[in-house]
């Protein structure tokens, strides 16, 4: 690795979360590395009882090993903690299943260089172009859209993305509080909370390469009460939206 | 009914004794214990007076002392609960931070390591 996460400009650093992804996540740090050489890349690893720290090592990532299974929420919060204490000016999150590709990282980072937002989120449907989702995915992204459009004051097309960036300022604010367990809804109450702004940027999504995804049939119930309630909870916090 | 309220009575000894059990044997700690002993020993109380559920069940206006006593049962048994819960919320944001910590510095120890082979 030409900059290890402890020796780099302190400029961008790409965070994969991981959770059993052994399959997966040596292709995704590899295609981080070719999209942008020289970036350091720490793969959080959820307490995975696979190969996947190894994998990810050897494929040139560094590696934050979690002592236990925290969830996903816990886990990214780990990754933006360390990037905020190494003193990263923009985290850019792409998840460890290889159904963000990396070829957009640029796009994002573009967006957050510009100044004009605190996160950036890489959607599937600013250019209509991305549709691998399942049909109850798909319901859940319309029914949230509907539901966060009076809380944030504008339109968000992509509320369940994990392909998000964030500057340094976003940075310290999840680094001290962040959702735990479905964190990218509640993320953008909370980011709202604080009159932060966020924008959306076309992403290009893809299927996942390996294992399954953690939000199956059985478990959408339980999400949606779940995040609606997370954001009942944070906008009871509700501080005044940006104008 | 005489029989409902002895079985409350030897429910509330037998968790008293549990409870008292589970802390001699270190299982349960003494400030997580206090809240039960306190509901179990309110509990048998209830179950012995009978003149204070009589008066209980009058000041609900319900004509079953029974049913008066199983509604403050209740009531004081899902205030422990809630209180457990709350609790158990504290112990998992300390533990969750206690983790990430945990990582952060093995991975910083980690780097040292290297840079002192180097």
């Amino acid at each position: 690795m030409s900059q290890a996460v402890n020796q780099c400009a302190k400029r961008l650093l790409v965070l994969i979360p991981a959770f059993n992804e052994e399959g997966a996540v040596a292709g995704v740090v590899e295609e981080v590395r070719s999209t942008v050489p020289g970036t350091p890349i720490l793969v959080v690893d959820d307490c995975s009882r696979d190969a996947t720290r190894s994998r990810a090592r050897s494929a040139g990532a560094q590696v934050l090993a979690m002592p236990h299974h925290l969830g996903l929420g816990g886990c990214v919060q780990a990754g933006y903690r360390l990037a905020y204490e190494l003193g990263f000016d923009y985290v850019i999150r792409v998840d460890g299943d290889g159904q963000h590709d990396p070829r957009d990282i640029p796009t994002v980072l573009e967006a957050l260089e510009r100044g004009d937002c605190e996160m950036v989120i890489g959607s599937r449907f600013v250019d209509d172009q991305g549709t691998h989702t399942s049909w109850l995915r798909a319901a859940g992204i319309v029914f949230f859209r509907a539901v966060l459009r009076p809380i944030l004051g504008k339109p968000v097309r992509d509320p369940t993305s994990g392909y998000v960036g964030v500057n340094r300022t976003a940075l310290e604010l999840f680094s001290a509080t962040f959702p735990l367990e479905y964190p990218e809804i509640e993320a953008l109450v909370v980011l709202q909370r604080k009159r932060f702004r966020f924008t959306e940027v076309p992403c290009r999504f893809r299927p996942r390469r390996t294992g399954r995804s953690t939000i199956t049939a059985v478990k959408s119930l339980y999400y949606i009460i779940y995040v609606l309630l997370g954001v009942f909870v944070n906008v009871l916090k509700f501080e005044g939206r940006r104008k | 009914m005489d029989r409902l309220f002895d079985l409350v009575a030897v429910f509330s000894l037998v968790l008293i004794v549990w409870v008292l059990s589970s802390v001699r044997r270190a299982h349960i700690r003494v400030e997580y214990s206090v809240s039960w002993l306190l509901a179990a020993a309110v509990l048998l109380i209830l179950a012995r007076w009978r003149t204070l559920d009589d008066w209980m069940a009058a000041a609900l206006g319900i004509s079953d002392s029974f049913i008066a006593l199983a509604i403050i049962a209740g009531a004081a048994f899902l205030v422990v609960l809630y209180r457990q819960s709350l609790r158990i919320s504290g112990l998992k944001d300390s533990s969750i931070t206690l983790a990430q910590q945990v990582a952060i510095l093995e991975f910083r120890l980690d780097a040292l390591s290297e840079k002192e082979k180097l």
